[in-house]
């Protein structure tokens, strides 16, 4: 889905050279508090040709670095209460460009969900054509799923390294108390259960808080 | 039959009924069950309704009228079926503009004609002296925080588009942005207000009941095509919060409702008791402004939806030119309110029925307003603003 969008229509090679120039003239505002994310993001649109790139992490004078970036997509994180800062430029009759909401009719639901779902919003200026950000968009939505998918590997990393230790402190209690080895201790453990219809970990955990109760 | 449903809500005081009608068990005992999902902005809320990730929201009530009207973004028309609060907002300045205020007074600052004036002053003279206009802070464009502070102002004979500067802020940024005067004042719900006070970097002008005595502030808002697929979730839901407004009501049940609340916002108990009962520190001294319709989250008067109130706030969007007048889109933001959803999940349709035209928005300043002619009353309040203003600077 999130091809580049170059050159893969019926044009001819010289209407996609002229629609590279113009991918590259048009510039993009990140708004994202997750510096990690807002570089994935970044990235991405550079290899697929946005040069123009700027990211906005801090939240205080929003509008004014917008209005001083001009930009003319802006991308923000669903997660951003600054989004609300944004829905303002709709109102606002001196803004330089007057920006759109990323979707105006019903036709779009679709790409909203996804969006949504994706914990990215986006707001082009007017007179954008839809087609030319419908890649952008696409895009941002895979690195947006992308991060989140990394994010929760390394949550899941992170919880099985704990429940490592958590393991391997319960084994030391037994090999103490009961006088085993190693592996007698792990298989113990493991037997209680599936005696119990238990994970591991959890009965590796009751082992540590009995062993500190009866300390 | 038992339903699953997400309702989205914004961690502010005038979400108690809501948050108690699910967490004291009164929607289970509807046979709903009822995941509440806290929202950073209420374009994610507008959004997440839209769309359906939602199934109810508590939600500005202006901005249940706008995505109606579809202005500026897809029109998703939604529907009212309770009235979740009444008041709440609050104008709170900074420390310096209380004191400037307190300088270009002719009168009683409490007193919001009074105060009007005088900040009409202070903006005048920062004009002649070619000083930055001031920025006051409000929450949403479709919000009364914003029609409240350009009310009060217009009043006082101060352009809110020319002569000062309206932002945006999320409400847990408002205060920030008040101690680092990136903003001089703000109108915001609470708890905000008290916490700017507690801080010391803000002393609360005026509650916004003083400005209006009776504004419709968040609604509990459905998509309309939903509602009518589902009348019988529709009913129980309203049936749920009723119950737990009346339990909301009972002073018995302070305790429960404010841990109810607290939990749910993050914020101490003693600070929602503060603003549920409209005992409000409005400044850093300890001065304590006592009202007990400061905010009203319960009872028939606060949550039956009221068409004026979809009226009042249509009027608002047309005076600051957010939407185009016509009978037309006056009918579709008054079909918003749906006292008759109300009505007939608590079976008080016929004789039981209230009276549909309760017109008791209670504005401060004439020209009285009329819900049957929105232009008329624009139209005088355009005639007082050609008069010439009164700049005498006091001393």
């Amino acid at each position: 889905m999130a091809q580049a969008g170059k050159g893969s229509g019926p044009s001819s090679h010289g209407v996609a050279t002229s629609g590279e120039q113009r991918d590259s003239a048009l510039k993009i505002a990140i708004v994202d508090e997750s510096p990690v994310r807002a570089a994935i993001l970044e990235e991405g649109l550079r290899e697929a040709g946005f040069t123009q790139v700027e990211r906005i992490a801090e939240t205080q004078n929003l509008l004014s670095r917008i209005y001083a970036l001009d930009p003319d997509v802006i991308l923000i994180d669903l997660e951003n209460p600054s989004r609300d800062v944004l829905e303002q430029m709709f109102q606002m009759s001196r803004a330089v460009k007057r920006p759109v909401a990323m979707f105006v009719d019903q036709s779009d639901s679709a790409s909203i969900q996804a969006a949504v779902d994706a914990g990215v919003s986006a707001y082009i200026v007017d007179g954008l054509r839809k087609e030319r950000i419908t890649n952008i968009l696409d895009l941002c939505i895979s690195r947006f799923n992308a991060f989140a998918r990394l994010q929760s590997e390394l949550d899941h990393a992170k919880g099985a390294l704990e429940e490592r230790k958590v393991i391997d402190r319960a084994k030391g209690v037994l090999m103490q108390a009961k006088k085993l080895s190693e592996e007698k201790a792990y298989a113990l453990l493991r037997t209680k259960a599936m005696n119990e219809n238990k994970k591991i970990v959890e009965i590796a955990q009751s082992v540590l808080t009995a062993a500190e109760l009866l300390k | 039959m038992n339903e699953k449903l997400r309702i989205g809500f914004i961690p502010l005081v005038d979400a108690t009924t809501l948050l108690v009608a699910v967490d004291a068990g009164f929607t289970t005992a509807e046979g709903l069950y009822v995941e509440l999902i806290r929202e950073v902005s209420w374009s994610n809320v507008r959004d997440k309704l839209n769309i359906g990730l939602f199934d109810a929201a508590h939600l500005l009530s202006p901005v249940a009228i706008a995505s109606s009207l579809g202005i500026g973004h897809v029109r998703v028309p939604l529907v009212v079926p309770f009235n979740l609060g009444i008041n709440g907002n609050a104008i709170t300045v900074s420390p310096w503009l209380f004191s400037a205020l307190s300088d270009a007074t002719d009168g009683d600052l409490t007193d919001p004609k009074v105060s009007a004036r005088a900040l009409s002053r202070i903006v005048s003279e920062r004009k002649a002296r070619g000083l930055e206009p001031l920025n006051f802070g409000m929450t949403f464009p479709f919000s009364h925080h914003n029609y409240q502070l350009r009310y009060w102002m217009a009043a006082g004979g101060i352009d809110p588009d020319e002569d000062v500067r309206l932002v945006v802020l999320p409400p847990p940024y408002m205060v920030e942005s008040l101690a680092s005067k990136q903003v001089d004042a703000f109108c915001v719900g609470a708890p905000w207000n008290s916490v700017a006070v507690d801080l010391g970097v803000g002393s609360i002008l005026h509650f916004g009941r003083e400005i209006m005595t009776r504004v419709s502030e968040k609604v509990f808002a459905l998509r309309q095509q939903w509602a009518e697929e589902n009348p019988d979730i529709v009913a129980r839901l309203v049936r749920a919060l009723v119950l737990a407004s009346n339990f909301v009501s009972n002073s018995d049940n302070r305790a429960t409702v404010a841990h109810i609340v607290a939990q749910r916002l993050g914020v101490n108990t003693e600070l929602v008791t503060r603003t549920l009962t409209g005992n409000l520190k409005t400044t850093g001294d300890g001065t304590i402004r006592k009202s007990e319709r400061y905010i009203v989250v319960s009872g028939h008067e606060a949550n039956r939806p009221d068409v004026s109130q979809a009226t009042w706030a249509y009027a608002q969007m047309v005076r600051w030119g957010q939407a185009q007048l016509s009978a037309e889109s006056q009918a579709s933001a008054e079909n918003v309110f749906r006292a008759d959803l109300y009505d007939s999940a608590l079976d008080m349709t016929g004789e039981n029925a209230h009276d549909t035209h309760v017109t008791d928005i209670g504005a401060l300043f004439d020209p009285a307003f009329d819900p049957t002619d929105i232009a008329g009353y624009l139209a005088s309040w355009r005639s007082k603003r050609a008069r010439p203003l009164r700049l005498t600077l006091v001393r």
